[in-house]
Formats: structure tokens, sequence, C-alpha cells
């Protein structure tokens, strides 16, 4: 009898030789961009107390766009007395309802203004403009507009507890959702009566500058929103600082560690919102097409500049080498280039920095035995750009798979049975996301009970939602923002 | 002739047995008189690492049980104890505690169970979410147990504080390696005598004699352990807690004040603070106006 050979896909897909995308730019001609930033300050744009600056580049055109305070501990010291003062004359007597009101104004400001706000996030940070404008910016105004509502119902998110705010919050923020991160921090810190010392990340400050011009133009008592830009003296300063209440935290699990050190001696509480490596687990009766658009969703949706990227993927063997070509076909049809370009699906790398980190990943993977393969699209000569990477049969060993590499690298492994990818799944320090695909209801709530993180997509990826909480197991963090739960990081009972 | 009495030793409870230390170090519990009462086993970081393991090991079966049936298993604690009450009196008049005082202790215990027992399957209910988010998704959120919890007993509270800390702890589906009080170690020991007896598996919780001082660095330091709930604890040894504990973002808990026999612990809250909020998502097909988005 002769062998039955299920042949699949045997053309391969190519689509850039019939046919290429023509250049769909977005327009930065009404963008104002000023040449410099400062503090802002009780309500005020302040020159920062060293008289220093530092540039923030574009990382597709390699040109510095404008240039930021460089803040110390003076000026983060400054941010916090008027961030008291704001506290305790104004913010903390005000009426919920009242305070909920400044946040409707704030939410409503950034709808006005989203396409400007889209525009620079990409500029500034590399994403495609197609995320920031249909992502990142909406889902900011859907944050500060939730959140919102809770101001003056406070009183009913938590059974049999009398609730008040804990008072003046230092926030540290991330490069990777620049705007979308200071609304995480900011709208539900206001929404519950704190006041706030936001230090934006260096390399994307821009949008928050932005951001401090909508505080102001909202009315928002000065004080109450405090924004220091600069580097991790900055941060620290806000951290060590003995008159801030509260430390709220995203960013890398080292830092996370650092900052929960520091806080050790102190009455100050802690949110952190870490690291992540995230499981993203496909079984053989799933729908595959789909699971590979959550695939690539799941780790190229921002260059994979994303925490709880599904940066580690698991095939059932059955459907290991079918997903893996529908997977390389998909992988080839990506567009990397121009972040304003709205045809673009994977823009720039954060920065020069983050480009060597990855590339550093890269070696490393190949020298630890994975076999990689990468896209075979064009990557623009100037900027910072990786092309979507793949690292086959790697190995729970392999540094790829433990460490979180933060760029658009997938190590993929595969699986047998339900017990060997639950426990390779959970052989992680991390715990922030996890992604299953499968047709059976029965199997998605077996694995989402089982996977140890504390956002599971199952039949989808990579969404979010203000009314939904976000935050991790172990050494992923913990405290959670969005949603009810988000409320309790900020209050005090 | 007057009978001899049979005097006990006190042992440590770890995954079900009750070895000694291993350690074989011991320290001497004395009366007010200065009459040795017992030799207390000074639990060595050996055996705290054995707890883990053993607490570790019995986590996925514990969290995976039913809220019906852990609450069914913290009654009947509550029941067992209820049936060894007079000797839990005894150890602590031993101790050196008034009779009513210690009357009252093992009372306020008996009931804190019962109490603990009911939250088992209603804590999930008052803290989870359906979340409503635009897109067309059903999304709900629920609380997790955090995994291993290695707590501090207080000092003064050698009964009740051992067993809301527990109490807490395993009713949100954790395992626990609780360090009694050195002061007054006996009835913890008789009540993992309770536990062991009750149809609590085997590692789901643990009971230590020994120095806070001593073990608290390995408590802190483990990368096995996922909480910390040191609720009296000196501010200096708390940092400390704190400052090892970060290795793997362990989170620590301190109550301060806690006056366990009036109540303070009798809230949901002591529960949560050993969850971890998951939130799940999954599409609704074609339902709402902005579509099914994969």
């Amino acid at each position: 009898m002769s062998k039955r050979v299920n042949k699949i896909n045997v053309t391969e897909l190519d689509f850039s030789s019939v046919w290429s995308y023509a250049a769909s730019p977005e327009s930065t001609d009404h963008i104002k961009i000023a040449p410099r930033y400062e503090h802002f300050i009780n309500g005020e744009f302040v020159r920062p107390t060293s008289g220093k600056y530092f540039k923030t580049i574009n990382p597709t055109s390699e040109a510095a766009l404008s240039e930021l305070a460089q803040g110390n501990d003076k000026d983060v010291d400054k941010a916090v007395k008027a961030a008291r003062k704001a506290y305790t004359e104004v913010w903390s007597k005000m009426s919920g309802a009242e305070r909920g009101k400044y946040l409707y104004r704030i939410a409503r400001m950034i709808q006005e203004r989203s396409r400007e706000f889209a525009v620079i996030e990409s500029m500034d940070g590399g994403k495609p403009i197609r995320e920031s404008r249909d992502i990142d910016i909406p889902l900011v105004a859907a944050h500060f507009f939730y959140y919102a509502g809770w101001a003056d119902k406070l009183e009913f998110a938590f059974p049999g507890k009398s609730v008040a705010p804990i008072g003046v919050c230092g926030q540290i923020i991330p490069w990777n959702f620049p705007l979308l991160m200071a609304a995480w921090k900011l709208a539900p810190a206001l929404a519950c009566g704190n006041t706030v010392v936001l230090k934006p990340a260096e390399t994307t400050s821009l949008t928050a500058m932005k951001l401090a011009e909508v505080i102001r133009d909202c009315g928002l008592p000065p004080g109450v929103v405090n924004i220091v830009t600069g580097d991790g003296v900055a941060g620290a300063a806000i951290v060590n600082h003995p008159d801030v209440d509260k430390i709220a935290f995203t960013g890398s699990t080292d830092v996370g560690k650092i900052i929960q050190r520091a806080t050790a001696g102190t009455d100050k509480r802690l949110t952190l919102e870490l690291g992540g490596k995230a499981a993203h687990i496909i079984f053989d009766d799933a729908p595959l097409d789909q699971a590979v658009e959550g695939i690539i969703n799941g780790i190229f949706f921002n260059q994979g500049h994303v925490c709880c990227a599904g940066s580690r993927l698991f095939i059932q063997e059955s459907v290991h080498d079918k997903v893996i070509r529908k997977l390389k076909d998909r992988m080839n049809t990506l567009v990397v280039g121009d972040p304003l370009d709205k045809n673009t699906d994977v823009g720039a790398i954060n920065s020069a920095e983050q480009l060597g980190k990855i590339n550093h990943y890269l070696k490393l993977g190949v020298k630890e035995g994975a076999e990689i393969w990468q896209s075979s699209c064009a990557i623009p000569r100037k900027g910072y750009f990786c092309k979507p990477t793949l690292f086959l049969k790697a190995s729970q060993s392999h540094r790829i798979v433990q460490e979180e590499i933060f760029g658009p690298v997938l190590a993929v492994q595969s699986f047998r049975t339900i017990e060997e990818v639950i426990e390779k799944a959970n052989n992680t320090p991390f715990g922030l996301s996890a992604g299953v695909w499968t047709d059976k209801g029965s199997r998605i709530f077996n694995l989402t009970t089982k996977l140890r993180a504390g956002v599971v997509w199952a039949n989808t990826y990579n969404k979010f939602d203000p009314t939904s909480p976000f935050g991790g197991y172990k050494e992923s963090g913990f405290g959670r923002e969005g949603g009810l739960h988000g409320l309790s990081a900020y209050l005090k009972f | 002739m007057e009978r001899i009495e049979v005097l006990k030793t006190y042992k440590l409870y770890i995954g079900g047995q009750f070895p000694r230390t291993e350690s074989g170090r011991y320290y001497a519990l004395t009366n007010k008189q200065g009459a040795t009462i017992a030799n207390v086993c000074l639990a060595s970081r050996k055996d705290f690492r054995n707890a883990v393991v053993a607490a570790r090991g019995a986590f996925a079966g514990w969290s995976s049980r039913s809220g019906y049936n852990r609450s069914q298993i913290l009654y009947r604690i509550a029941e067992m104890m209820e049936g060894r009450k007079q000797q839990l009196v005894d150890e602590l008049l031993l101790q050196g505690i008034s009779k009513s005082s210690a009357t009252k202790q093992v009372e306020t215990g008996i009931d804190h169970w019962v109490y603990f027992a009911g939250w088992c399957d209603k804590y999930q209910q008052v803290f989870s979410a359906v979340n409503p988010v635009q897109s067309s998704h059903f999304n709900f959120s629920v609380p997790e147990p955090t995994g291993v919890v290695v707590a501090i007993a207080s000092q003064d509270s050698p009964l009740v504080s051992v067993i809301d800390l527990i109490a807490a702890a395993i009713a949100g589906g954790n395992t626990i390696i609780v360090l009694a009080s050195s002061k007054y170690p006996l009835c913890a020991i008789t009540l993992g005598e309770i536990i062991a007896t009750s149809d609590v598996s085997g590692g789901v919780v643990n009971i230590l004699t020994g120095k806070p001082e001593e073990l608290l660095g390995q408590f802190a330091s483990h990368m096995d352990v996922n909480a910390l709930v040191l609720p009296e604890i000196a501010n200096d040894l708390l940092t400390k807690a704190k400052l090892e504990g970060a290795n793997n973002v362990k989170r620590v808990h301190h109550y301060k004040n806690t006056n366990w026999e009036r109540g303070d612990f009798l809230q949901p809250y002591p529960i949560m603070d050993l969850q971890e909020i998951k939130t799940t998502w999954h599409p609704i097909e074609q339902i709402g106006s902005s579509g099914s988005k994969y």
C-alpha cells in the first residue's frame, strides 16, 4: 500500500515580486514639536535645576526630535512638594464628582487631539501609526473616561470598607506604550483622590509633555499632576523621596526588584508591573489560520516591545510543521518599515540600545543551538529595525526561552500532551500572561485555570480594555491596573 | 500509688508528618517557677526547606479542590478542635496563661475556623468581576491563590493568631508554613495534630517551632516562597524580609496592631491579600457593534 502524504502549502506565497504597497505616510505637517520641553511642575513648565537637557531621538530617522529637561533630585523634590500641597489643600478635599469631571475633560481633550498624539507617539517611539491611532490613543481616552466615573462611586467598590486616598504617588512608566502607560497610572490615581509625580521613560517623553498641555488646558488644579523627565536618576529620586506615599512602577523585573528593595525600610505602598515571557499554546484542534494571526499579533504587535508578548510559542506536535509553514508565510507578508506609513505592520525598534539588546539575543539563540529563521522582508537602511524572527527547536533551558527579549523574536517549542505543555508554560519565574488556542471549551478552562499568569487570552491575544484588570503573578509583579481591581492600588482602607 | 503521667514530645509538623528537627537542636520551655515543661524543637533552615518542598507539592491538589470541599475541611478542623478543647486549655495553662483567658482563646479559635470555613466558597463571588469590555469578548477576573505562604505567628496570641493566619491562607487555596510563637509554642503543635486528623492533606499546613530572628532570613530569601505574612514583626526585621523578599518579588504583608482575639482578622481581606487576580478573555461570535476580532 502506498503511503498517503498530505502536502500543505506547497507553493510559497510570494507577494513582493508581484506587487508592493504604495507608500501611504501619515502627514506630519500639523504636528508641532517644540525644540525643547521643560518639566511640568505645579501647573507650570519649569526649567530643570541642573540646566541640562537631553535629546529625544526618532528611531526611524535617528534624528533628534526635541530635547527634554534632565531631572534630578531637586526637580523631583519641587514636584513632590507641589503634589503634597495640591493634595492637602485642594485635591483630597474636592468631591469625587468634581474630580471625575476633570478626568472626563482630559478624556475628551485627548479624543480631540488624538491624531496629533498618535503621530507623535509613532515619531518618538517607532510604533506603527495603525497601532498608535487605533489602539494606544483610543485606549488612553477610554481609560480616563472609565476611571472618571469611579471618582464619586468608590464607596461601592470594596464591600465593608471605607476608603481614602493614599496621598502623593510616584509613578514611573516604560517606553513601550508611553501615553497609554501614563493613562493607566494617572487615571485611577487621580480618580481615587491622589496627586502624582510622573516620570515618563527617557526615550519616549514627548506625548507625556503633550499630555501636560492637556492637563493645563483642562484647568486641573496646579500640582495635582507633575511630570518630571529624565533618566534613572530622576526615577530613583522619586522612589527614594521621603514624602512620596506610594510608588507604581511598570518596567523590567530587574528594576522592579531594585525598587522593591529601595522601599523596603519605608511605609511606601508599592505596585509593580514587570516583565513577562508568555506561553502561547496552539493545540491541534485550534482554528489554525486564526491562531497564526494570534501568534503574529502576540509577538509582533508593537515590535514585540510588550511585557505580555506571546514570546514562547508551544505548538502541539501533530500540527507543528503545518503551523510553522503558515506562520512563515504570514511573516513574509509583514511590512516592516516607516512607523508613519499606514501599511506598516512592524515599526522601528524603540532605541539603539534596545536594538543592541535584541541583536545580542539573536546571536545568543544561534549559539545556544536554536534554528533561526527571519522574514524575507527588506528593512530600511537607516533607523533601528529588526526582521521578524523565529527560533525553531528552542528548548526550555535556552536563555532565549527563559529571558525577556522585548523584541520581534519568537522562540518555538513543540509538545505532545496537555500536562507537558502546562509544566513547560509555567516553568518560568514570570507570570504575566498566556495564550491558548483550541476549539474545545473544557480544555480552555482547564488551561486557563492551570496557567499561572495574570491575564490569559483564549482564542485571542493582546487585547486590552480599561475595564479589564491587568498584572502579574510571581516575578511579573503585584497589583492590578484596570477595572475595579485597579482601584485598590490607589486607596487606603 | 499515683499513676505516672505520660508526657508529650512536641515535634514539628511537616508534610503531614511529625518529625523532630533534623538539626537535633531544642530549647527548653519553662514555667514561671523555672521548671522545664517541654523541650521544643529549634527548627533549622533545612526543616524549613523541607516544609517548602511539602507545601509546594501540596499546592496543586489543595488549590484545585472545590471551595465547598475546602469549606467542609475547615469546618472539620473546628469539629476536631472542639473535641480536644480541654487539651488546648490545659496546654495554655501549663504555659502560664490564666484559666479564663485560656478558655476564651480556645473557644475563639474554634469559632474562627467556622468563620473562615464559610468564606471558602464565597470570597470568589464577592471579588470576581465580569468586565464590560468594548470589544466582542467575554472577559472575567477571578481570584486565585498566590501559592506557598510563610507566616510568623504573634508572640502573644499563640493559638488564635496561628489559626487566623492558617485559615486565611488555606481557605483561599494556598499552602502555608507557619512559625509558632516561641514564647508559647505548645498549642500550635497540638493544632497541627488536629489539622492532621481533619482531612487536610499533608503539606497543606506545616508548623515549625523556633526563633523568628534565626529563620526569617531563610523565609525571605527562599525562591519558592510566594508570600510572607509577618503581622507583628519588628521594623528592622520587616525591612530585612522585604529586602531579601525582593529576590523573587515576594508579596510581603504586615498587619500592625492586630487584636486577634477581638476578631480583627475576621474579614475576607486577609484572604484576598494572598490571592492574585486572573483575567481571562475569549471572543464572542458576532455580538455587539464592534464585531468579533480574533
